[in-house]
Parts: structure tokens; sequence; C-alpha cells
């Protein structure tokens, strides 16, 4: 059994209206971890265990040239100052993962519906994994960041045309 | 290993400067940049810039994580630290360590080493090395039994402390547990260390220090002193070399006494001995190792010709000192003004905002470090460094002169500038002399304080 992004929005939302402070859950070795803000403002920024897989795609032989490649996606599919379009930023530098974990489905693919709460991607810093939400509901229009790639702070990640 | 492409892990005017020598050594630079410092001048001179987070430096330059992330994110050898931020934490020295990329600068251990100022004191002494009387204390009624032997006026130094910050002068015993406890206070809260030792307050001292470069191996040379005397409340305002009217044997003295203590710790890269000398007694004083590039060091590179970056990779890199002791020659004289985004009209309140209008000086024996160009911004969460005005000369005098038309040319707008306290400093006659004290700008600014009441009155 796998958990798809809808498993975990939807866990998110028991988590949230419980009265639990934390939340953890293993299978097939995949585990999530909960923890609430300190002031119980709600769930937070979580930062999941090591059984998250850390980054084990092979570092590049040859050293990528410095200068900034352009974006892997063609064109934007969606205009980028269209107030109806939300940008996922980076809230960190790291490495972005679009899945769990190496060949496992992706958190979300181009289509797909999303809700605030929803986890669209994770940023590993220095082996600690930082997970990434739409922030609104609606439906991912773009992907504009490589699975495994390095992004910076603030970085576009994905677009999301907005429902509501 | 051949360093190819560095990550430099600050800002402002050493960003640039550390650029330039990569430039000249045809190696790559990535600048890693808050938000508030994407569009600054070292940006545009780096060869690639990596956004490592927000403005506020807790989140971006001192966050030890991020920077290694970024360094390994673009495939960097090395990373410089520049001066401040993380520069002697050793946390990032350790993170480099652990993942495999050179750290320009001394090992982590020398850094905590360091940093602990009583274990610095402990070591001078065991070199041979005079420390002004002090004590460390662990409660007040040790430090009161204390006070009275090393008697008054004395400091309270916070142990993790340095650059003059969690520091608190006593004069009568009687104010000794307030500023105990206040020390303490600001020593927990800016260092995370709440340790405080006490030192007998030399009056009328000067503070000089030693340029070192060690390679790692137990080889260190010196590149001659700095006299830093000119501060207001402990922070640097101007520097030059060498010291004016030391005694041969003081200067002599000071050199051997900062190598011997490099020696013992086997130190690698750039490192600066400071001391406290006694003008008095022609004695000298052993105060603090910082064991970092310093702001200052653009004094020593117009005397000795040295490329001090330039030395910090190669030593980083491991091709050791490219110079023996008897190679090094000082030659004329040098002295550095700090132009400060400060208000000298307001207590030298830093003064943030955008720099519509920067002209900066140039001619013969005139160096400037800077990041500021007209239209620069200048963020409210940094320090308030514009840039570094340096002459050179054949003698002080020259080097003076030079420097009086230098940073009467210095035209900032937007923002207030030091730039007519500096006017002021080198235009008397006591600073013109040579040698004064520490005390010295605030008698200074006093005088000038009490002519300004006499004329409104």
């Amino acid at each position: 059994m796998t958990l798809t992004a809808a498993d975990v929005a939807e866990i998110l939302r028991l988590v949230e209206g419980s009265s639990f402070d934390e939340f953890s859950l293993e299978l097939d070795g995949l585990k999530l971890n909960f923890k609430r803000n300190a002031d119980g403002s709600g769930l937070g920024q979580q930062t999941a265990g090591a059984a998250l897989p850390p980054a084990e795609r092979a570092a590049p032989l040859e050293r990528a040239p410095l200068k900034r490649e352009p974006p892997l996606d063609p064109p934007a599919a969606v205009a980028a100052a269209d107030p109806n379009v939300h940008h996922v930023h980076a809230p960190m530098l790291g490495t972005f993962y679009r899945a769990p974990k190496p060949g496992e489905p992706p958190y979300v693919a181009v289509g797909d519906m999303v809700e605030k709460d929803t986890i669209v991607g994770i940023i590993e810093v220095m082996k600690l994994m930082n997970t990434v939400r739409a922030q609104v509901n609606g439906a991912v229009a773009e992907i504009l960041v490589a699975d495994g790639a390095f992004v910076e702070y603030g970085e576009v990640l994905l677009r999301v045309v907005k429902s509501d | 290993m051949a360093i190819r492409r560095i990550l430099i892990a600050n800002r402002g005017e050493i960003a640039a400067r550390i650029i330039r020598t990569c430039r000249a050594l045809h190696i790559e630079t990535v600048l890693a940049v808050s938000e508030a410092d994407r569009d600054s001048v070292p940006a545009g001179l780096a060869d690639r810039t990596v956004c490592i987070g927000p403005a506020r430096a807790s989140e971006s330059y001192l966050n030890a994580a991020i920077i290694v992330q970024a360094a390994l994110g673009t495939q960097v050898d090395a990373v410089h630290p520049g001066y401040g931020f993380l520069s002697e934490r050793a946390v990032l020295a350790q993170l480099c360590e652990a993942r495999g990329l050179v750290f320009i600068g001394p090992t982590a251990a020398q850094l905590e080493m360091v940093s602990d100022k009583v274990r610095a004191r402990s070591e001078a002494e065991r070199a041979g090395i005079p420390v002004a009387p002090g004590a460390t204390v662990a409660t007040l009624d040790e430090a009161i039994a204390a006070a009275r032997e090393i008697g008054t006026p004395l400091l309270v130094k916070a142990v993790g402390g340095g650059g003059g910050r969690g520091m608190k002068r006593v004069d009568r015993l009687e104010d000794l547990p307030a500023a105990m406890a206040l020390a303490a206070a600001e020593a927990q809260a800016g260092f995370g260390d709440p340790r405080v030792f006490l030192e007998r307050f030399i009056p009328s001292a000067r503070h000089v220090e030693v340029q070192i470069f060690g390679d790692g191996t137990g080889n260190v040379v010196q590149m001659g002193e700095r006299d830093c005397s000119v501060q207001r409340r402990y922070q640097k305002l101007l520097e030059e070399s060498p010291a004016p009217g030391l005694s041969d044997s003081c200067r002599r003295g000071l050199h051997e006494a900062a190598v011997r203590f490099s020696q013992r710790l086997s130190y690698r890269g750039a490192g600066t001995v400071e001391f406290l000398v006694d003008q008095q007694s022609d004695a000298f004083f052993f105060l603090e190792m910082n064991a970092r590039i310093q702001v200052e060091h653009p004094v020593t590179e117009a005397v000795t010709g040295i490329d001090l970056i330039g030395e910090q990779i190669a030593v980083a890199g491991g091709s050791g000192l490219s110079f023996a002791q008897s190679e090094i020659r000082c030659g004329g004289h040098a002295m550095e003004c700090r132009v400060n985004a400060e208000d000298p009209a307001k207590h030298f309140a830093p003064s943030p905002g955008m720099a519509h209008v920067a002209i900066w000086p140039s001619g013969a024996g005139i160096r400037v470090d800077t990041h500021i160009a007209s239209g620069s911004r200048v963020p409210p969460f940094y320090d308030s460094l514009l840039g570094k005005v340096i002459a050179h000369g054949p003698d002080r005098k020259t080097a003076l002169a030079r420097l009086r038309s230098a940073i009467a040319a210095v035209r900032i707008v937007g923002v207030q500038t030091n730039v007519s306290f500096h006017a002021m400093l080198l235009a008397d006659p006591e600073f013109q002399a040579g040698g004064v004290d520490t005390g010295f700008v605030e008698r200074l600014l006093e005088g000038r304080h009490s002519i300004a009441e006499v004329r409104r009155g």
C-alpha cells in the first residue's frame, strides 16, 4: 500500500482537527512525521525523519557549468503574472524532490487538483527533509523544477491555477 | 587540491574584495546572497549568485547548514567565509570538513580554541606572552575577591565575546555586581555563553595587532603590525601600519609574541593577534586572536605588496605559504578610514537607505574597497560599512596627506556617513603627531561637543 498525495492531505486534515500535537505513520518504508507548531497554531512545516530517503542519486561526474540553465519546461503554460495563478516558492535553499523516494510516483503532476495543505514536494537541506505545500486550492498548471534539482531560496517550483 | 570554484559566504565590500582576487587567479565565484542583496554590486561581479534565504542574517548568512548545502549544490571546491557572520564559528568549518569542502580559514579545533578567550589567554601565558592581570570567575563572591586583587578600573569580559562586544568597564568595586549581571546576560544573548572573566583595564593603552600567516604545519610568518587605537566604543575607525612611535624592542616583541602564539597552535591561514600596548611602561599584553581575514587587511597589503586573500586561498589549497619570513618587506606607511553609514550628528546612529550618489576617490597611492556605487541600497539588516579608503605613501606624512585629500573627495548622497568625522580626525594635531591611545576618539568628540556648546552659548 502506498500513500497518495490525497491520502496525505486527508491524514493532515484529520490530525489538524484532532487534539494531537504529534503524529507519525510508518508503512512500507515510508514514514510520515507531523508536528504541530510550538504555538499550537496548526500544522507547520514538518521535518520528516531519516526514513524519508535522503539523496541517493549519484553526484554527476562532470561539474555543471556555472551559468544558470534556462527553465527545463517549455515556455510558461500559464501567464506568470495572472492573479489567478499562485507561485509556489522554495521556502529554503536545498535539493528539491518531487517524490517521497526514487522510483515512486511524484507527489503531484500537472493537472492534479491540490488543496492548501497538499504536499507538492520536499526540499532536503543537509539530510533534513522539509515539505513544500501548495498553499492554495486549485490545479497544478506547471512544474518548473526537475526532481533532484538544486533550488535557491524563493525560486518558483510550480504554479497552481487557483480554484477559489 | 587545486581550488577552482569558491562559494563566498559573505556580503558587502569583502565579497567584492574576494571576487577580485579570485578573478585574478581564474577561480570561479559563487556568491551566497540574502534576498536583500540580490541586486548588490558584488552580486553583479560574481560568476553566479545563489539566494540562501531572507534578509535576516540568522536565516541566511548565519545559517551554516544552508551555506554548506549551497556549496554542495553549486559544486564548489571551497568556502570563503570573509569576516563576521560564520567566519569564526567552528560549526561552519566542521560542516565543511565533514562534507569534503575546503574551509578557507583555520581548522575547526583552532577556531574553538581562540574563540574561548579564557583558553586563548592561558595559551598565551603558556607561550610566555604577558596577559593583563585577570581571572576567570564563576560566582559573584569569586568575582569580588578577584576584583580586589586586580584593582579598578577593570573590565568584565565575555568568554565567548570578541571585537569589543560583551565588555563592561567597572570603575568602583560596588558597581561590580550590576556589571557582572549585565555582562553575563549580554554574553548569553550575544554568544550563547554566559561565562565572564575579569581583566585589568589599562588606561592610555594603544591597540596594536600583528598580522600572521600559518601553513598549518607550524610554519608561521608575520607581516608587521597595525595600529587600531582610533576606536569609538571598541569599534575601529582608522588603522595604520606601521604603528607610529613604538620602540624597536616593543615592536619586535609584538611580532615575536604573535608568531610564538600561532606556532603553538600550528595555526593555518590568516590570523591576527591583538595586543594592548601600555604607553607609559612600553609593555604589551595579549588581548585575543582573530582567526579570519580582517576588515583592515588592505593596510598590510599596501605596505607588504602581498595579496592576503590570494595567500589564504593558496594555504587552504595546500600549496603552503608562498614566501619565507625573510622575503617579507614592509615599505612605506599605509592608513585606512572606514566609511560607515552612520550619522555623527546623531551619536553615530546607523543610516541605512539608498546611496543615490556614491563617488569614491582615486589617485596616487589611493585604494578603495567598497560595494557601494551610485544607486546602491544600504539595507538596515547588516553592518554599516560602506567602504574603506586606503592611502599608501613612502612615509606617514605623505600617506596622511593623500588620505586627507581622498576623504575630502568622497561624495555620498542619500545616506549619512562618518566622512566628516574622518576629515576632523585627520586634521587633528594630536592624531597627526601619531601614537594616540584608545581614549582619543572620545576626547576628540567631547572637545568638539564643548566647542559647539560654546558657540551656541
